[in-house]
C-alpha cells in the first residue's frame, strides 16, 4: 500500500473499484492473448523443418490447416472483443446511474490552481475555498466542472476516472469514497506554463467530523485579537493582497485568486506544490514566481517585520 | 523493334555487346541529373528526390530524440531543476510535431516515392517536378520550425495545439503561429506525395501488374496515400482557422463569441486518429516485404492482406472520438467509438495470423531485417492490447492524458512504424547505396533498441496507472513516481546508444561496407531487385513485363521486356488501371530550377503570413511568378504533341 493515494490501482470508492475490475478483465485477457500470439510466433519461427526445399505460396502442403488456424484466431479475436464490449458498456452503464447527491460541488478550473464552492441552499452558507475539496466518506458527491480560461482536466484516480474542463461547457462527475483519507488528484489535461503544478485533494472526512469542517468554512474570518496579527490584518489590506484575493468579514473581496478565508485550515498551498507551513508561506508570499514560475501571483517586498505579522494573521485564517 | 532482352552486356552475344552498352549511355545521357551543385538543386529523379526525403526525415528522427532524451534527463528524478517549464513545454511540443510531421509520415511517402517506381517497374513518379516541390515545401517547413526553436519562438503549447490555449488570448507571442505554419508546410508536402503516390501506382505499373498482382507494400503505400488525400486537408483546415483566429480575429474556436473550443479537437483529431494509420499502414508494407524475402514463402491469404489493409484505411476514420472522452460527449456517442475502436482490432488481426502462418510454412533465415520484424511482433502487440483496453470509455477515463498513453503511443508508433522502418533501412539499404549494412552491428542495433524501448516505455504503463499525467515538467518526491521514472530514463539512454550504434553501422558501411550486387538477399521477389544497386538513373534498361504476385520468383529465364520506348528523351509507360495493359507514352519533364523557386517563394509567403494578411497578397504574386515559368515552354521538335496511344 502507497501512502501517498494517487493510483488507479487502489480505488478508494465504488466508481473507482469498477473501473479496477475492468481493467483486471482486461489485464488477464490481454497477457492470454500475450502469450497465444507469441508462442505461435515463436513456434512458427523455430519449429524444426524437414530437409530439402519447401513449396512456396498457394497448393503447398499444410496451406489447408493453416486456413483453418487463421480463421479460428480471427473467430476467437471477435469473440474476446464481443466480451470486452459487454463487461465495458455494462461498467460504463453503472458509472453513470443517476443518484441523489449528498454534496453538490463547483469546481473551476483556473492557471492554475482549483476554485471550489459548494451548493447550499441558503445563501451565506455556501462555502467557497480552493484546492482541498472535503466530502463525507461513503456518500456520493456530485462535483461541476468549469473553466474560467483554458481546459483542465480533473481527476483523482483513486475515486473515479477524470473529466474536462471546458470553457462554456458545464460537465460533472459523480465521486464517492469508501474510507476516511487524503486522496491526491491533479489537472491532466495540458494547460501551459505551470500544468506540472495544478494539484489538489480531495479529503475525505467522517459524516460529522465533515459538518463541523462544513460549518467553520462557512463562517466569516473571526477579527485576530493579539496585535501582531491585528497588524499583519492590516498589511494584508493596504498591500496588492487585496487585488486578487478575499477573505470573508474584510474589506477583501476580490476573485481573481484564491480565496483566503479559512487559509490556515488547507494542507497545502500553491494548489498542492507546497505543504501549508509557516516557511513555505513566507516564501511564497515574497518569490512566488521562484517556487512556481508563470503563476500569477506576483513577488511581494515586505519588510521583516511586516512578513512576520502577516504570517501571523494568515496563521488565525483557520 | 528488336532490342536485346537482357540489359547486361555480359549475357548478350558478343555481337550485340557494344549495342546494348550504347542503350545504357543514351538513357544515362537522357535521365541522369545535370552535373554541380545546379543539376543536384534541379533534380526530379525519384531516387535523388527520395533519399534526400529519407535522410531530412531521419535527421529530423534524430532531433525529435535527442529532445525526448532531455524531457527523460529532466523527469529522471523528482523536483529535479534541470529543465524549467518553458523550455520543457516547448521540447514535448517540438518532439511531437517533429516526429509525427517531420518524420514519420515524411518517412513513409518517402520510401513509397523512392521504392513504388522500381517496384513497379517504371523509371520516374508521375508529376517528377511537384515531387520536387514537395520535397523543398517540406524541407523549409521544417528549418522554419528548428530556427524559430532555436530563436525561443519554439511552439509550446503541444502537438496536438488545443484551443483556447493556443488562441489569441492564452497563447501570446508568435510560438503557436510558427507551429501553425510549420503544419501548413507538412500538409502541402503530404498532399503532393499522395497525389504522385497514386496516380504513379494506378497508371504506371509494369504490363503483367494487374491489381490482383501488385505488391503488398505498394498496396499499403496506396492506402496510405488515400488516407493522406483524405485526412491531411482537415488538420489543413483547422490549423488555417487557428491561424486566423490569431491573425485577424476570426472567432471559430472562441466560445465567448459563438465559436466552440472543442469544434479544434474533433476537426484535428479526424485528421489525428488517421495519421497513426497513416504512419501504421506502410509499416505493414514493409513487414510483408521483409516477411516474404527472409521465409522465403509467399505472403499467406494476400486477397485477406489486401482487405485488411483496406478495412484498417476505412476504420480509421471512424474512431477519432476515442480522444476526446473526457470532453462529456454524450456516452451513447461515445459506445459507437469504442466498438469501432475494438473493430480495427480485427483487420489488424488478421494480418498478424496471415504473417505467423506465412513464417510458420516458410523457412526464416535470421538477418536484421528479420530481426526488427520479430521485434515489431513483441512491442507492437502490447500496444495493440493496450490499444483495445483504452478503447473502453471508464477505463480511458483513468489513464487518458497519462503516462499510461505515452506508454500505449510509443509501442504502437515505435513498434508499428520504427521497427519495421529499421528493418526496411536494413533490407533497402543496400539497394539504395550498393553495399551491405554490417549484420554483426545490426544485431546490436536490434538488441538494444528492443531492451530500450522496453525499458523506457513499459514502466510508463504503471506510472500512468498510477496518477502520472503526461506533459508536466516535474513532480513531487512524495508521489513514488521517482524510481519507475530513472527506470525509464535509463531506457532512454539505451535507445541512444542503439542509434548511435545504427549511425556508426552507415557511416562505416558507406565507406567499405560489402558491396551489395542486384540482390544481396539473394531470394527477394520484387522488381527493385532486378536492377544495380543503386539503380541507374533510368532505374531499368528495359521496362519489365510481370507474370506474377512474386516477380522475381517467377521469372523466366529469358524475361520478356517492354520495347519501343523513346530512348533519346524522357518517356513513361502508361498502363491502364486495373490490368495494367499498356495504354500509351508520355513524355515526363525534365530537370528545371523552378519547383525549388517556387517552394522559396511559397516558404517566404507562408512565413510573411505570421506577421501581416497582407503576405496572402504579395504572395499570391510571388508564387504566381516561378509557377508560370514552371510550367512555360514550347514543345521542342521530336516531343509528341499528345500522348501516343499504343496499339
Amino acid at each position: 500500500m502507497r501512502d501517498w493515494l494517487q493510483s488507479a490501482l487502489q480505488p478508494a470508492g465504488p466508481e473507482a473499484a469498477r473501473v479496477h475490475a475492468l481493467w483486471v478483465f482486461m489485464l488477464w485477457i490481454s497477457i492470454i492473448v500475450f502469450v497465444l500470439v507469441l508462442g505461435a510466433l515463436a513456434w512458427g519461427t523455430f519449429r524444426r523443418r524437414a530437409p530439402g526445399n519447401v513449396t512456396i505460396g498457394e497448393g503447398s502442403p499444410g496451406e489447408r490447416g493453416m486456413k483453418r488456424a487463421v480463421s479460428a484466431a480471427v473467430g476467437a479475436t471477435v469473440l474476446v472483443l464481443f466480451a470486452f464490449l459487454v463487461f465495458d458498456f455494462s461498467t460504463g452503464r453503472a458509472l453513470t446511474a443517476r443518484r441523489t447527491p449528498a454534496v453538490q460541488i463547483e469546481v473551476t478550473g483556473h492557471q492554475w490552481w482549483w476554485e471550489v464552492n459548494y451548493y447550499n441552499a441558503v445563501p451565506n452558507r455556501r462555502v467557497t475555498t480552493a484546492n482541498e475539496i472535503h466530502i463525507p466518506v461513503g456518500r456520493p458527491v456530485l462535483i461541476r466542472l468549469n473553466s474560467q480560461d483554458v481546459i483542465h482536466s480533473f481527476w483523482a484516480p483513486d475515486l473515479n476516472g477524470k473529466r474536462d474542463l471546458i470553457p462554456g461547457k458545464e460537465s460533472s462527475l459523480w465521486i464517492q469514497a469508501d474510507s476516511p483519507g487524503v486522496y491526491h488528484g491533479q489537472c491532466a489535461e495540458f494547460c501551459g506554463y505551470q500544468h506540472a503544478k495544478m494539484a489538489f485533494i480531495v479529503v475525505a472526512d467522517r459524516p460529522d467530523d465533515f459538518a463541523r469542517w462544513y460549518a467553520a468554512q462557512a463562517d466569516t474570518a473571526s477579527t485576530p485579537t493579539d496585535s501582531l496579527a491585528l497588524r499583519g490584518q492590516e498589511v494584508f489590506l493596504s498591500s496588492p493582497c487585496v487585488m486578487c484575493h478575499s477573505i470573508h468579514g474584510t474589506p477583501a473581496g476580490a476573485t481573481l485568486g484564491p480565496d483566503l478565508t479559512h487559509l490556515a485550515s488547507r494542507r497545502y498551498i500553491a494548489a498542492g506544490s507546497l505543504p501549508n507551513t509557516r516557511g513555505n508561506l513566507a516564501g511564497w508570499v515574497l518569490d512566488a514566481q521562484g517556487i512556481k514560475p508563470g503563476a500569477k501571483m506576483p513577488p511581494n517586498s515586505l519588510t521583516p517585520a511586516d512578513l512576520q505579522a502577516l504570517l501571523a494573521y494568515l496563521g488565525t485564517l483557520k | 523493334m528488336s532490342a536485346p532482352v537482357t540489359a547486361d552486356p555480359d549475357l548478350v552475344p558478343p555481337a550485340e555487346r557494344e549495342g546494348v552498352r550504347e542503350l545504357h549511355r543514351q538513357l544515362d545521357r537522357v535521365w541522369r541529373d545535370g552535373p554541380g551543385l545546379r543539376g543536384w538543386l534541379m533534380s526530379v529523379d525519384h531516387k535523388s528526390l527520395g533519399k534526400r526525403y529519407v535522410i531530412t526525415a531521419f535527421v529530423f528522427f534524430l532531433l525529435g530524440g535527442l529532445e525526448a532524451a532531455m524531457m527523460r534527463a529532466q523527469l529522471s528524478r523528482p523536483e529535479n531543476g534541470l529543465i524549467g517549464p518553458d523550455l520543457y513545454n516547448q521540447l514535448f511540443t517540438m518532439h511531437g510535431t517533429t516526429m509525427m510531421f517531420l518524420f514519420a509520415v515524411p518517412v513513409m511517402s518517402a520510401m513509397g516515392l523512392y521504392l513504388v517506381p522500381l517496384m513497379i517497374g517504371s523509371r520516374d513518379v508521375a508529376f517528377p517536378r511537384l515531387n520536387a516541390y514537395g520535397y523543398y515545401v517540406y524541407l523549409i517547413g521544417g528549418l522554419f520550425l528548428y530556427v524559430s526553436f532555436f530563436l525561443n519562438v519554439g511552439p509550446d503549447a503541444g502537438w496536438f495545439a488545443y484551443t483556447p490555449l493556443s488562441g489569441p488570448a492564452f497563447g501570446v507571442g508568435k510560438r503557436v503561429d510558427v507551429w501553425a505554419q510549420t503544419i501548413t508546410f507538412t500538409e502541402i508536402a503530404g498532399l503532393i506525395s499522395a497525389v504522385e503516390l497514386i496516380t504513379t501506382i494506378f497508371k504506371q505499373r509494369a504490363p503483367g501488374m494487374s491489381l490482383n498482382r501488385m505488391p503488398l507494400f505498394v498496396w499499403s503505400i496506396l492506402v496510405m496515400a488515400f488516407m493522406i488525400l483524405f485526412a491531411m486537408p482537415w488538420v489543413a483546415v483547422d490549423s488555417q482557422f487557428l491561424a486566423m483566429d490569431r491573425l485577424i480575429g476570426t472567432h471559430f474556436f472562441n466560445q465567448a463569441e459563438g465559436g466552440d473550443a472543442l469544434l479544434w479537437q474533433h476537426i484535428f483529431w479526424f485528421f489525428g486518429h488517421p495519421e497513426v494509420y497513416i504512419i501504421f499502414i506502410p509499416a505493414l508494407g514493409y513487414v510483408s516485404t521483409v516477411i516474404a524475402t527472409f521465409t522465403r514463402r509467399e505472403i499467406f491469404g494476400y486477397p485477406a492482406m489486401i482487405l485488411s489493409l483496406v478495412a484498417t484505411g476505412f476504420l480509421g476514420f471512424g474512431l477519432w472520438v476515442h480522444h476526446m472522452f473526457a470532453t462529456n460527449i454524450p456516452q451513447m456517442g461515445e459506445s459507437f467509438f469504442t466498438a469501432a475502436s475494438a473493430m480495427i482490432a480485427i483487420p489488424t488481426g488478421v494480418q498478424f495470423f496471415c504473417w505467423i502462418a506465412t513464417i510458420w510454412g516458410g523457412r526464416p533465415r535470421f538477418a536484421t531485417p528479420f530481426l526488427f520484424i520479430l521485434g515489431f511482433f513483441a512491442v507492437f502487440i502490447i500496444g495493440g492490447l493496450s490499444g483495445v483496453m483504452i478503447a473502453s470509455v471508464p477505463f480511458d477515463l483513468q489513464v487518458h492524458d497519462t503516462f499510461f498513453i505515452v506508454a500505449h503511443l510509443h509501442y504502437v508508433l515505435l513498434g508499428g512504424a520504427v521497427f519495421p522502418l529499421f528493418s526496411a533501412f536494413y533490407y533497402w539499404f543496400p539497394k539504395f547505396t550498393g553495399r551491405v549494412l554490417s549484420e554483426r552491428l545490426g544485431r546490436w542495433n536490434f538488441a538494444l533498441f528492443f531492451i530500450g524501448v522496453n525499458l523506457t516505455f513499459f514502466p510508463m504503463h504503471l506510472l500512468g496507472l498510477h496518477g502520472m499525467p503526461r506533459r508536466i515538467y516535474t513532480y513531487l518526491e512524495g508521489t513514488g513516481w521517482g524510481s519507475l521514472n530513472l527506470l525509464a530514463s535509463i531506457g532512454a539512454v539505451t535507445i541512444f546508444v542503439s542509434v548511435v550504434i545504427f549511425l556508426v553501422n552507415v557511416a562505416r558501411t558507406l565507406r567499405n561496407g560489402e558491396l551489395a550486387g542486384d540482390d544481396p538477399w539473394g531470394s527477394s521477389s520484387t522488381l527493385e531487385w532486378a536492377t544495380t544497386s543503386p539503380p541507374p538513373a533510368y532505374n531499368f534498361a528495359h521496362l519489365p513485363v510481370v507474370q506474377g504476385r512474386y516477380p522475381l520468383w517467377s521469372r523466366p529465364l529469358d524475361p520478356p521486356v517492354v520495347t519501343g520506348l523513346r530512348t533519346d528523351q524522357r518517356e513513361l509507360l502508361i498502363t491502364t488501371l486495373l490490368d495494367a495493359v499498356p495504354d500509351h507514352r508520355h513524355r515526363t519533364p525534365d530537370p528545371t530550377i523552378w519547383p525549388l523557386l517556387a517552394a522559396l517563394a511559397t516558404g517566404v509567403t507562408f512565413i510573411a503570413l505570421i506577421f501581416t494578411p497582407w503576405a496572402a497578397v504579395i504572395g499570391g504574386v510571388l508564387v504566381a511568378g516561378p509557377l508560370i515559368a514552371w510550367g512555360w515552354g514550347k514543345p521542342k521538335p521530336g516531343d509528341p504533341v499528345v500522348t501516343e496511344g499504343i496499339k
